[in-house]
């Protein structure tokens, strides 16, 4: 694959975005150029994983520019993975809105293409300022998604993850001019190791990483995440758990790959904070009685074993972090979007007022409890080999007492996970619990079904848990490469800046 | 000396500004943060040349580092966008701007439509 084709991950969905800006009517076209471009994009992430197989590196200069002052994207195996499952993530999310209507309104097509552009940016750029630029352009879309869909309290949400987001981003911003002060240059290439040399560097690289960790919702700087996402829409949280922190988690990898080289000065700061993340994350789901809010608050938890992998650092460490992250981002989007399928088919996600939907939804209720198990770390899922290889690698390092923080903490995920199960789907079916209109069927079962559409984009993401649990070493090896190449980076900075 | 100062006035009343409860002070507080940060990515290409960086009339000594500026050039026009928008989000709903309560507030007419 040549690297011109690079900069095409961010132009085609912004094309796109403005042909269907204009052109809102009829529906079959909109929705054929939505999904076509998200598997589009799928397409080109699988090409370049194939082009980045053992080392290989991609990488352009926008305009034929100089290296040094071009704008430069990069495409390693690390980059090529994360474009693949976010590309999916897009189109199954995207056809989850088609499903549930929140596609039907005014500009919501363009805006998720705007995002998909500012992820595939973000996730190619190696370059500090444009990586500000890409995170800005993925998050300008966001505000409007999760404000307009849910009324009232979509726009109160609005005004915190607003605030919040811009108040980041200005630190970011303010990191990247003092980076640019110390050093001359936010070309990742050229700040390549200055971190681990200099602690002028350090610190200002500190403050891009600081903010990043907002963006990715490390307690304590989490509050935001649990108190805006579940008020989204269904599709909108669930394309948001796939993307947006998750981006945020790939340039920290990056940065601290690159730029501190691995530095095992500061890594003793990653272990204690992602190990109370874990904590934190998962005890603040006890007390919610929703089931995104639950979800949320688990993705508090999650995020602090994924973050972990690069706290450890090492071959095995961001190996476990790496796999760890891919195969979060799908099944936190599946359980989304399973529990999504009931709070848009009965009209709430509160779990005193569900119940029994095993019962009439059993494909609903696999999807769900799949995903589940995955996510708590039970074989055969991928959850399952994740977490392995994490507390391998933590006792690799050392660190015993993080091995075991992740292990208690996934017995409370499950905990958590069997709250939602016994509240939705087990049980009797809500007929039973005053206040809902639901019609039912003399013998008990509910009339009102899930309907296939809303189903199938979490059974499918289930079904990738499911594959890759069962084919695990495929991945491992991918993620390997991926982490190798965060470990050398040399093939990386000459790809960056040619020398 | 003056930039520095300037950045840390700017900083102080945005960070004010900011921990106010009405939307429309909060937008004001961004609006002094962003100038904040402008001209501390100013102050990173140096203050001590200030010649206007043109190629083939200025000599490279004394010329100003043109790639802040098109930092802050870049950064201006994102935080202008965001700016319309939060006061935007100031301006729908209910006949407040208030933050307070947030979301999670649900006994509220939350059927309201914005």
């Amino acid at each position: 694959m040549t690297g011109a084709l690079l900069p095409l991950a961010v132009a085609v969905p912004l094309l796109a975005a403005a042909v269907l800006t204009v052109l809102r009517e009829p529906a079959l076209p909109r929705r054929v150029i939505l999904l076509g471009t998200s598997a589009l994009s799928l397409g080109f992430g699988v090409l370049l994983v194939v082009a980045s197989w053992d080392g290989g590196i991609v990488s352009h200069n926008v305009g034929l520019w100089p290296n040094g002052i071009s704008i430069p994207f990069v495409g390693d195996m690390f980059g090529a993975l994360m474009i693949v499952v976010t590309s999916l993530l897009t189109l199954v999310c995207s056809a989850f809105a088609i499903a549930a209507g929140d596609e039907e309104r005014r500009f919501f097509a363009p805006l998720v293409l705007v995002l998909a552009a500012g992820v595939n940016g973000a996730l190619l750029t190696a370059d500090l300022f444009n990586l500000f630029v890409f995170i800005e352009v993925m998050l300008l879309p966001s505000y409007g998604l999760l404000a307009m869909l849910t009324g009232i309290r979509g726009v109160r949400a609005g005004r915190l993850y607003v605030a919040m987001n811009l108040l980041t981003s200005t630190v970011f911003l303010a990191g990247v001019g003092l980076v640019y002060g110390v050093t001359g240059t936010v070309n990742l290439g050229e700040l390549a190791g200055l971190a681990a040399e200099s602690e002028l560097v350090a610190t200002a690289v500190a403050v891009v990483l600081i903010a990043l960790s907002v963006k990715a919702a490390v307690v304590p700087v989490h509050g935001w995440l649990a108190r805006t996402y579940p008020y989204a829409s269904p599709a909108v949280t669930a394309l948001f758990s796939g993307l947006h922190t998750k981006v945020a988690i790939y340039a920290i990898y990056r940065v601290y790959a690159v730029v501190f080289e691995g530095d095992s000065t500061y890594l003793w700061i990653g272990v204690v904070a992602m190990g109370v993340t874990m904590v934190v994350g998962v005890l603040g789901a006890v007390g919610e009685n929703t089931t995104r809010s639950i979800l949320a608050f688990h993705m508090i938890s999650q995020i602090g074993y994924i973050l972990l992998g690069v706290a450890l650092f090492g071959p095995l460490g961001l190996t476990a972090g790496i796999f760890y992250l891919l195969h979060h981002m799908v099944v936190k989007a599946s359980l989304f979007l399973s529990t999504g399928a009931v709070e848009v088919t009965y009209g709430t996600n509160r779990l005193d007022r569900l119940g029994g939907v095993a019962r009439t939804e059993p494909l609903l209720a696999a999807a769900f409890l799949g995903a589940a198990l995955s996510l708590a770390g039970m074989p055969p899922f991928s959850g399952f080999v994740a977490k392995l290889t994490l507390v391998r690698a933590a006792f690799d390092e050392g660190q015993v007492a993080v091995a075991v923080v992740a292990v208690a903490v996934s017995l409370l995920t499950l905990m958590s996970m069997l709250k939602i199960w016994g509240g939705v789907f087990w049980g009797r079916s809500p007929e039973d619990v005053a206040g809902h209109h639901l019609e039912r069927h003399p013998r008990g079962a509910l009339l009102t079904r899930v309907r296939p559409a809303l189903v199938l984009p979490a059974l499918v993401l289930t079904g990738v848990t499911l594959g890759v649990g069962i084919g695990a070493q495929g991945l491992l090896v991918l993620a390997e490469q991926a982490a190798a190449g965060l470990l050398d980076t040399s093939g990386y900075i000459e790809a960056v800046i040619g020398r | 000396m003056t930039l520095a100062i300037s950045v840390g006035l700017l900083v102080a009343g945005g960070v004010y500004l900011v921990v106010q409860r009405g939307m429309v002070r909060i937008t004001f507080g961004f609006v002094l943060l962003g100038h904040a940060v402008n001209l501390l990515l100013v102050s990173g290409g140096g203050a001590f040349r200030r010649e206007a960086p043109l190629m083939s009339e200025t000599d490279a000594s004394v010329a100003a580092d043109p790639l802040p500026q098109a930092f802050v050039l870049t950064a201006i026009v994102i935080a202008f966008a965001i700016t319309v928008y939060m006061l935007t989000l100031a301006g729908v709903g209910k006949r407040d701007d208030d933050t307070r309560g947030g979301p999670a507030v649900s006994g509220e007419k939350d059927e309201e439509k914005a």
